[in-house]
């Protein structure tokens, strides 16, 4: 990659990560399993802890502050299949969170003509027809590249707000009241999952995360994941080599789209609540930004960026005003001093075959070009 | 069930009628927005065709521009409302005034987005990514600095000049602002391109363009003409901004360049992008597909046009109508 061989940054302090990682990796799966399953409790019982320095209140309500963190959380997943894995920079990733929504609503709240279903069987709905959409606007746009993709899907966005905007039956900025949730009551009768407390969203959320990292996880290390890096890395190269690009380019649209509208729907059912006020650019490059601060391409980065991206302005309600002046200075910062993102990205299977190459060659460790986004430099270094 | 929810009423009707009726009026008005559009498209154009960047915080530098026009004329002693009776010479005196004002302020907000946020990256040889971020974090700054001094609400259009028919074209008529505009903007272009293609400046501008090591051995000093390119961009942005802001009647607001930057952006890559007569032709067309789509449509479906436009020509000329060429440009 040329961008790595320019990089003035010295090796040593690029890897300045790799140690914990190597140990971890070193582990086996039972001592890994014995740390993981303290840290999913903590991070299951956190509303209920309310840490006194964590906590958000009195300003804002903790357990809901949570489900913030945790919508976010899973949107930067979703986002990060797309971005960090694939390496197509998506700059209207709020059209699918927006359709997940509105698909929620359309199924589930009364204010709609069509039918009542129940919260949990409109999810997978929702999923499908981002699914959908995500092909639709797959197709006719992945043959761009860098840029021109980041402003069509930028337009697409945009679309789908002003669509949001001018449909009727999509009631613009009335909106859908009593959007659907799970069912379930607590013993004395009141219904679990209502739009006051955040607890059970969280919850609820929280092990949808769990189970959309197996997934993605088993994705990334499976056939089409690295068919992933190798487009994100050279997508030419890829092409040459005999990877469908385009075929794979699909999937990793269609997947985070699906995640996108997910998470859209848990929001939908959270505030429920909808209406076209919520879905500008701005929201989607908040998401982005989670992706990009945490470190494209690394799960645990982009679940960080996004929780510094959701939680800091509900924590800090004094600055809160503040929050998209600082997220730009953030990223100008950011991209200035540290482009690969606070946790770099670092593909498991390359920067191993990276190794082992540098081993065979016996030039001893050095691992480079981790930063996701150095695939896209095809200038030789040249902005 | 589902059919009775499609069947409810349309959402989009095709009125043809309208735009066949309009067509004059909506050509006239097109080619007044789109020569807006064409002239900040120049900005996006220039700079992507040296840096191959798109500038992401354009749209910003356009919205300096605006409220420079809009701090000058209530400096002047203007006020929102009423449009005052000023003899022509004053008129022409405060609107040049404006007009300066605002390439001064759009020009130099260029130049400090330059040095501040693209200057250092391109010292650490940054990947393409990072800029594009960069230009995004630098729209988020120059837009909330706006927003946390001026509140969210729009500034009242404040205006010099009445619009007053000068003469009808097939049933449309043409105001003295629809002329000004237009002609402004052409000749604005028109200076530009010549600067572009005859000036010593504007061959480093193409050098540079053309393969930037290359030009630096052979004594073009890179920095400063990126410098200049941004500088060019944002006083085009400037000149932008004062016509704009004697044309639409909303006024100038913190988030006002967002919708309108993305059209210039389209127009630009409409005509192909790094290519300056692109840039005109694009701005043109985009201004009367949106004036066209507004009668055939319905006016809430006005901005829909433009990104179903971009989409379009994307999909099928990814290089936009004439090409990229900023760098071939034979004199």
């Amino acid at each position: 990659m040329t961008a790595a061989t320019t990089t003035p940054t010295s090796p040593t302090k690029r890897s300045g990560g790799r140690p914990m990682r190597e140990r971890w990796s070193k582990l086996n799966r039972f001592q890994q399993w014995a740390v993981l399953i303290p840290v999913a409790a903590f991070i299951y019982l956190l509303p209920v802890l309310n840490p006194p320095i964590l906590t958000t209140e009195p300003g804002y309500d903790f357990s809901i502050a949570m489900f913030e963190v945790a919508r976010f959380a899973l949107i930067a997943i979703g986002l990060n299949v797309v971005v960090g894995q694939a390496g197509l920079l998506d700059l209207g990733y709020v059209g699918f969170f927006a359709i997940g929504a509105y698909v929620a609503a359309l199924f589930t709240s009364p204010d709609s003509v069509l039918a009542d279903l129940p919260f949990l069987v409109v999810l997978p709905i929702a999923m499908a027809i981002t699914m959908v959409f995500g092909v639709i606007l797959g197709t006719p746009t992945l043959r761009l590249r860098g840029d021109y993709l980041a402003i069509v899907t930028l337009g697409f966005g945009e679309i789908v707000r002003l669509l949001a905007d001018n449909i009727d039956p999509l009631r613009g900025n009335r909106g859908f009241q009593d959007v659907g949730a799970p069912p379930g009551t607590w013993s004395d009768g009141s219904a679990i999952f209502t739009n006051t407390d955040g607890k059970p969203w969280y919850w609820f959320c929280v092990t949808i995360i769990i189970v959309m990292l197996i997934l993605v996880g088993n994705l990334e290390r499976s056939r089409v994941g690295r068919a992933w890096v190798a487009i994100r890395d050279d997508e030419d190269a890829a092409q040459l080599m005999g990877v469908p690009t385009f075929r794979y380019k699909i999937w990793a649209f269609v997947i985070g789209a699906a995640i996108g509208g997910l998470a859209g729907a848990l929001y939908a059912g959270q505030l429920s609540f909808v209406n076209n006020q919520k879905f500008d650019v701005v929201t989607s490059v908040l998401f982005l930004c989670a992706v990009i601060l945490g470190g494209s391409g690394n799960k645990v980065g982009v679940m960080l960026g996004a929780f510094v991206i959701a939680y800091v302005p509900l924590r800090f309600l004094a600055i809160a005003e503040y929050k998209y002046l600082i997220f730009g200075m953030a990223l100008i910062v950011l991209m200035i001093f540290r482009p690969q993102g606070l946790l770099g990205a670092r593909q498991h299977l390359l920067s191993y075959g990276r190794r082992a190459y540098q081993r065979f060659l016996g030039k001893g460790e050095r691992v480079s070009g981790d930063s996701a986004l150095a695939g896209e430099d095809r200038n030789g270094g040249r902005p | 069930m589902p059919a009775l929810f499609l069947a409810q009423d349309p959402w989009i009707n095709f009125d043809v009628q309208a735009l066949v009726e309009q067509f004059w009026f909506n050509t006239v008005e097109g080619l007044s927005q789109g020569s807006i559009y064409a002239l900040i498209a120049l900005g996006y154009t220039l700079v992507y065709g040296v840096l191959k960047l798109i500038n992401f915080a354009h749209s910003e530098v356009f919205i300096y521009g605006a409220f420079a026009t809009w701090f000058t004329f209530y400096g002047l002693g203007f006020r929102p409302g009423s449009t005052p009776d000023l003899p022509l010479f004053e008129l022409i005196g405060f609107l040049l005034l404006a007009l300066i004002a605002a390439m001064l302020i759009s020009g130099g907000t260029a130049v400090v987005l330059e040095r501040v946020a693209y200057r250092p990256l391109r010292k650490h040889k940054a990947p393409r990514l990072a800029f594009l971020i960069t230009a995004i974090g630098a729209s988020f700054v120059l837009q909330q600095i706006i927003f946390l001094w001026r509140g969210g609400n729009a500034e009242q259009a404040i205006r010099l000049m009445r619009p007053e028919e000068v003469f009808t074209i097939f049933g449309a008529s043409v105001t003295n602002l629809t002329i000004i505009i237009v002609v402004c903007s052409l000749a604005l272009m028109l200076i530009a391109d010549t600067f572009i293609n005859r000036t010593r400046v504007g061959r480093g501008i193409r050098a540079v363009s053309q393969d930037p090591d290359t030009a630096t051995l052979m004594g073009v000093n890179k920095e400063r003409v990126i410098m200049l390119t941004f500088l060019v961009g944002g006083v085009l942005a400037g000149a932008a901004a004062l016509l704009y802001m004697m044309k639409i009647p909303q006024g100038a607001s913190y988030q006002g360049g967002f919708l309108l930057g993305i059209k210039a952006f389209a127009a630009a890559v409409l005509g192909g992008i790094g290519n300056i007569r692109g840039a005109l032709l694009g701005g043109l067309l985009i201004g009367l597909f949106e004036n066209y789509g507004q009668s055939l449509f319905g006016g809430e479906w006005r901005d829909i046009v433009a990104f179903v436009v971009l989409i379009l020509i994307l999909m099928f000329r990814p290089t936009g109508i004439l090409g990229e060429s900023l760098g071939k440009a034979r004199v």
